[in-house]
């Protein structure tokens, strides 16, 4: 086992490493940066590191100060926690080069499921469902047209190069086809400078749903069941869930036995999460792998009872998985509201500044990962999200009692958080019958 | 100009600063609306010259590590006050009674004394190897281009300079002693 650790992140996650490493008995540094210097979770830390300024680049991205941060502290390995430098290949590189373990996958493996032909290859090998489409670029309107009848209408033709949603056209028949090819070069285009485009089937309502998996350097891998993520506020997740009230039994096990086969098809270990897309008809389609322990991860850990970050570290010490894929149980209900410093009154608007106020909810089945306190400063150069709310009851009914409950007692101010949304979320007939999509949020929700 | 309790906290009513009758980096109310527009903006860093005169306005943290630390670097109470560290300009928490009794020109001063800090995170060097004599000691004149010390991070050694001039008015860390970002390293008495 490690017996110190450098923690490479900030904020809500970094405070739930050194928790873990507390429980394992792990000594703990974490890397800060002048803009996080009064947070107080670094002082649950035994050693605190001042990197550089509040920029990401200077700091919580800077590959340079945080090996030196390492070195300094004399740590054995380095947690990089979820966004910042998590799925940076080249970062689990000079971690190791450096003979600091990095606690995730292989970077070979990392690499392999990051890349968006290599993953797809990994699938179909495994066995595993990708979304039908081109296969490659298009290279002209005849090929689309053939693929697009092939795949069958709605497709969606997508930049290459793209993401944020530019270069995306939906197209329903040929005329919209022909017409959203031009547009979608065009803006690849202007926005990449790369006007390759490739086309896929275009799931209308689709449902997110997400597999946990974790795996040893001894060929043993595990899924821990899924989180259905459907409610999304521009690809933001906003409320996640387990079991998901949307699939069957038989697709749930199909869904999660594939995250297995894919995972081992990878050559991947340590925690991560396959992605998937789920249609109406309950047919799923790999979506994506993350390479990394995820924001979410509270609600896998309420039903099954797991501590992931703890399985992580025992991972990347070599040690072999300590329970099999009939160990793992699913027990009762779990959801999670990322509560967020944003307005939603005022298109959530970002709301940092002092919490003067906070009264945090608690009671059965109720539990918070939040890094904040009356009294903290929000800084404003970081993603909004101040904490996780979870709860974990029963059924399903008893678990959306226990948020509404939660939420209502939850008090912060003066800051705006998305609270209230919540709210507004649980009482909402379609997600409380489980019946929603991907666009629900904006469609409906927000509409309003 | 913007008299010295008119702004509030958050305001950015006096976001053009006019200069004082002196015009100068060094006019003392140029400064404290400057050390207020700082706070007021989160800036962290604001470089002021005037033909040869120059002033460096730093605002964020500053740990010193305890004299005689075995190399650990232990983030400080940000409440406690001492005379080497941590006082200067306002923080976000708005200590401004104490940003206003300091000089406004510079963070971490002792009578007056400036510090040169860390840029970097990693091994303190006095010296360019174990044999060679420090870089500096106190009372060594130094100006923007002297040597001080080295920083190893990575197996790299950086040199860092003084970037002003002055006298070394006092040592805060040791040979071989780790050092984190904006550490205080040493304290410049400014010509």
């Amino acid at each position: 086992m490690f017996s110190k650790i450098l923690i490479a992140n900030r904020g809500e996650i970094a405070l739930r490493i050194i928790r873990a490493c507390r429980e394992l008995g792990i000594a703990t540094a974490v890397v800060y940066s002048t803009a996080d210097k009064d947070a107080a979770y670094l002082k649950l830390a035994e050693q605190a590191i001042c990197i550089g300024d509040a920029p990401p680049a200077e700091s919580y991205l800077n590959i340079p100060r945080i090996i030196s941060a390492a070195e300094i502290a004399d740590v054995q390995a380095i947690h990089p926690g979820y966004g910042f430098l998590a799925e940076n290949d080249h970062f689990a590189e000079v971690c190791r080069s450096c003979q600091i373990e990095f606690i995730g996958p292989p970077v070979k493996a990392m690499a392999a499921v990051g890349d968006k032909v290599e993953c797809k290859r990994l699938a179909k090998k495994a066995k595993v469902p990708t979304v039908p489409g081109s296969d490659g670029a298009i290279d002209d309107e005849k090929q689309a047209l053939e693929v697009a009848r092939k795949i069958g209408y709605p497709v969606i033709i997508k930049a290459a190069a793209g993401g944020g949603g530019r270069g995306m056209r939906v197209a329903h028949n040929d005329v919209s086809l022909r017409a959203g090819l031009k547009q979608a070069q065009a803006e690849a285009e202007n926005a990449f400078k790369d006007s390759t485009v490739y086309i896929e089937k275009y799931v209308e309502f689709g449902r997110h749903v997400e597999v946990q998996i974790l795996a040893d350097a001894h060929g043993n891998a595990v899924h821990l069941w899924e989180r259905d993520c459907s409610m999304q506020r521009r690809h933001q997740k906003l409320v996640e869930e387990s079991p998901s009230p949307f699939l069957k039994q038989s697709v749930r096990e199909e869904l999660c036995n594939a995250a297995v086969r894919l995972v081992k098809a990878a050559g991947y270990t340590n925690a991560g999460t396959v992605e998937f897309l789920v249609d109406q008809d309950q047919n799923f389609y790999i979506l994506e792998v993350n390479a990394r322990i995820q924001v979410e991860h509270p609600v896998t850990e309420q039903v099954t009872g797991m501590d992931l970050i703890k399985e992580q570290i025992r991972i990347a010490t070599g040690m072999p998985l300590s329970f099999k894929q009939k160990d793992v149980q699913q027990l009762g209900h779990a959801i999670e509201c990322r509560i967020n410093a944003e307005d939603p009154a005022r298109n959530f608007a970002p709301s940092p500044g002092t919490i003067e106020e906070w009264r945090a909810p608690g009671g059965p089945g109720v539990r918070l990962d939040s890094h904040a306190y009356a009294g903290y400063r929000i800084p404003p150069n970081y993603d909004s999200m101040i904490g996780k709310l979870i709860v974990h009851r029963r059924t399903r009914a008893e678990a959306l009692a226990a948020m509404k409950r939660a939420l209502s007692e939850f008090h912060i101010a003066p800051i705006k958080t998305t609270i209230p949304l919540h709210l507004q979320i649980m009482d909402n007939e379609h997600f409380r019958s489980g019946d929603v999509d991907t666009g629900f949020v904006e469609r409906v929700l927000l509409a309003r | 100009m913007a008299k010295k309790n008119q702004s509030k906290k958050g305001s950015k009513e006096n976001g053009s600063v006019r200069p004082a009758s002196g015009h100068s980096p060094m006019d003392l109310d140029l400064l404290e609306q400057m050390t207020r527009l700082m706070r007021d903006n989160d800036l962290n860093t604001v470089d002021v010259r005037d033909g040869d005169k120059r002033v460096i306005l730093k605002r964020g943290s500053a740990f010193a590590a305890p004299s005689g630390s075995s190399g650990y670097v232990v983030q400080q109470p940000t409440t406690t006050p001492s005379p080497v560290a941590n006082t200067g300009l306002p923080s976000a928490a708005g200590t401004g009674a104490g940003a206003s009794s300091s000089t406004p020109a510079m963070t971490d001063t002792e009578a007056g004394m400036v510090a040169i800090k860390s840029p970097m995170v990693g091994t303190f060097y006095s010296a360019s190897s174990p044999d060679a004599k420090a870089f500096v000691s106190v009372g060594s004149t130094v100006d923007e281009e002297t040597d001080v010390c080295i920083i190893e991070a990575m197996k790299v050694f950086n040199n860092i300079k003084a970037e002003m001039k002055g006298t070394i008015g006092k040592i805060l860390v040791t040979n071989g002693e780790t050092v984190e970002f904006g550490q205080p390293l040493f304290l410049v008495k400014p010509a």
